[in-house]
């Protein structure tokens, strides 16, 4: 006769399933924690902030999904798709399930891997947890973006795309950097520096950015997401103090860790600052307000927290003040020159928009950007819409093509260049040729997608070669918004002028 | 630095010239005009004089801005991989000292991009 057990043995039976090996040695039974010169004294100081158990998530998951899934019927059924603020909005869907919902396989996938890798029971059980949410996360962004498949251009071929289209090796790069690090630095990598410092800089403005452009579905996934996410950050801030507050010896491991993802994390956003600012037709706020919020006023509080370890702010957090200016003009006129091979359009902002970042961006915009969009938009009403005809040269470590500028001249491309074995190598700042220097073996490597075009790994010599090889509906998934089969489609369903008589694409 | 590892890491460089059919990589950036948004990379034959580069395959990635068609080519200022460089149009790539790799840049004086911008 089992009797009934109290809260607490429930918990520890539940969540800590442990045990000391006696067949096997446990540093042969944990390896991976211990290379990486992280020194832990007792695993049992490990904290679980949330005590949850297994069956009491399991029961709260299911709760959230099924009002998930039911909010996301009533949006197809309903044609939700058309209550959006135009269809220009849709590109910034394209990216997130191109770039974004691909990480959060690729953070199911390393979670997991550390929820057996960890010698504590007590991080083992909560990396399991993060696992199982994050292929959740991946799960419902399928769905809720299936909706918009049947009706838009730029969806159908996601996962193939994110492990070849070139600017989606942004992301992708940066998680498999991640994912080949050890435990303790994937941590920091995902655990504190995506989920806990940076996560607003993505998810808010996607999040809010669906609010305001009509996009319920999304919202809806995000506040199904938030419960989650909170738990996340709250991991990889306990991992972070965990650390710091084993030994003494790890506070300079740990800094060069933060110093590296906070950077590689910068540079995978700033796709996230041109969709802000470009894409979005209604903006709830600009890239460079978000930054000052999220990273300057919250980030330097948390700063001020771990001041007591011994942890500084990252030396570039001064290049990011400055290019916070700059930041979403460049990528949006990286995007704009790439359009042919890229899997969603791009355009010239109307007047309206400009003006805006006029106003948002009183000191950057008019002077150095305003004038290559109008000459952008003379060119295109001449039916001389300009598409870059060559391959750019793109970072060794971050992967995005060298379009940023040194810090005191924002007309003069930065370029950081280091031998390597007989090689060169080209960065776009000193933190990524830094980050490439402490590891070159790594990050020599690296899959450069011109690189592996002219080394005739995708699909061949020339621009349609390749773009066969990516899968592309050509003239479709690509190119600019105006003229799309996304433009026609949505003018014809609105009853707008410039209905052509384009086709719904057939789901 | 080298790489933390929990056994052997060599290094395996993926963009070694041997793996470029013959040609070399070559990456060419002007300075101040940012519509082109970045410095371009072309597979080249070191054996392709300069100015070739310059007739035939800068072009390509260039001529679509405004000011190209006003270059006066005899007052361009080249840099090769750091350095100030006068290029020989009539040698070769690799008799120039491009190697693989190898970044030149060019700037031309009086024109600053589009208005003035930088662009
Ligand atoms: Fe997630
Ligand atoms: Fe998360
Ligand atoms: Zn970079």
């Amino acid at each position: 006769m089992a009797n009934r057990i109290n809260m607490r043995d429930r918990y520890k039976h539940m969540t800590r399933l442990g045990w000391e090996t006696s067949y096997q040695p446990m540093e042969k039974v944990f390896p991976y924690d211990r290379y990486e010169g992280i020194k832990v004294n007792d695993w049992n100081e490990w904290e679980d902030p949330f005590r949850m158990t297994m069956d009491s998530y399991w029961k709260y998951q299911g709760e959230k999904e099924k009002k998930l899934y039911a909010i996301m019927d009533a949006f197809s059924q309903s044609n939700g798709h058309l209550n959006i603020s135009d269809a220009r909005y849709v590109n910034a869907l394209k990216l997130f399930l191109q770039g974004v919902s691909p990480l959060e396989y690729q953070a199911h996938r390393g979670f997991a891997r550390q929820g057996r890798h960890f010698t504590g029971e007590g991080a083992r059980v909560a990396c399991q947890m993060q696992s199982l949410d994050e292929l959740r996360h991946v799960q419902t962004q399928v769905h809720g973006m299936s909706q918009y498949n049947k009706f838009f251009d730029g969806f159908h071929e996601f996962p193939w795309w994110h492990d070849r289209v070139w600017y989606l090796s942004v992301p992708k790069s940066f998680f498999d950097d991640a994912n080949s690090a050890g435990p303790f630095e994937f941590m920091v990598a995902i655990g504190f520096s995506f989920e806990y410092v940076l996560t607003n800089l993505l998810f808010v403005p996607f999040m809010s950015g669906a609010a305001y452009n009509g996009d319920m579905s999304t919202v809806t996934f995000g506040f199904s997401a938030q419960s989650d996410e909170a738990r996340h950050m709250t991991l990889g801030l306990q991992a972070m103090q965990f650390m710091l507050e084993q030994h003494e010896d790890n506070v300079p491991i740990v800094q060069r860790w933060i110093d590296k993802w906070l950077w590689r994390g910068y540079k995978v956003l700033s796709l996230v600052s041109a969709m802000m600012d470009y894409m979005l037709p209604e903006s709830p706020m600009s890239w460079k307000e978000a930054w000052e919020m999220y990273f300057e006023e919250n980030g330097g509080a948390l700063f001020n927290d771990l001041a007591r370890y011994g942890i500084t702010v990252p030396s570039y957090a001064e290049i990011c003040a400055k290019e916070k200016d700059h930041l979403s003009h460049q990528v949006w006129g990286i995007l704009y020159n790439h359009t042919a091979a890229a899997a969603m359009h791009t355009w010239v902002p109307d007047d309206a928009k400009m003006n805006w970042l006029s106003e948002k961006y009183p000191d950057t915009f008019d002077k150095y950007y305003r004038p290559r969009f109008e000459y952008w938009r003379d060119q295109e009403e001449a039916g001389n819409r300009y598409y870059s005809q060559t391959l750019p040269l793109v970072c060794q470590t971050c992967q995005i093509p060298m379009g940023f500028t040194e810090i005191e001249d924002p007309t003069l491309v930065a370029y950081r260049t280091t031998e390597y074995s007989g090689d060169k190598y080209h960065f776009c700042s000193d933190p990524c040729m830094k980050i490439f220097t402490d590891e070159p073996e790594k990050f020599c490597q690296a899959w450069m997608p011109p690189q592996q075009i002219f080394q005739g790994n995708c699909g061949g010599e020339g621009l349609p070669a390749v773009l066969e090889h990516y899968k592309f509906n050509l003239g479709a998934d690509n190119m600019d918004y105006a003229g799309s089969p996304d433009e026609t489609n949505w003018n014809k369903w609105k009853g707008l002028d410039g209905a052509g008589d384009g086709q719904v694409k057939a789901s | 630095m080298a790489v933390t590892a929990i056994g052997d890491y060599p290094a395996r460089p993926r963009d070694g010239v041997e793996n470029f059919h013959g040609n070399q990589m070559v990456i060419v950036g002007w300075d101040h005009h940012l519509m082109i948004d970045a410095p371009m990379a072309f597979p080249l034959p070191p054996g392709m004089p300069f100015g070739a580069l310059v007739s035939e395959v800068m072009p390509v990635a260039f001529s679509a801005h405004p000011e190209w068609e006003q270059i006066d080519w005899s007052t361009v200022v080249w840099q090769l991989d750091g350095e100030a460089f006068i290029p020989d149009l009539e040698a070769s790539l690799e008799d120039n000292g491009v190697g693989h790799k190898s970044l030149i840049r060019f700037v031309t004086p009086g024109l600053d991009g589009i208005g003035g911008s930088g662009s």
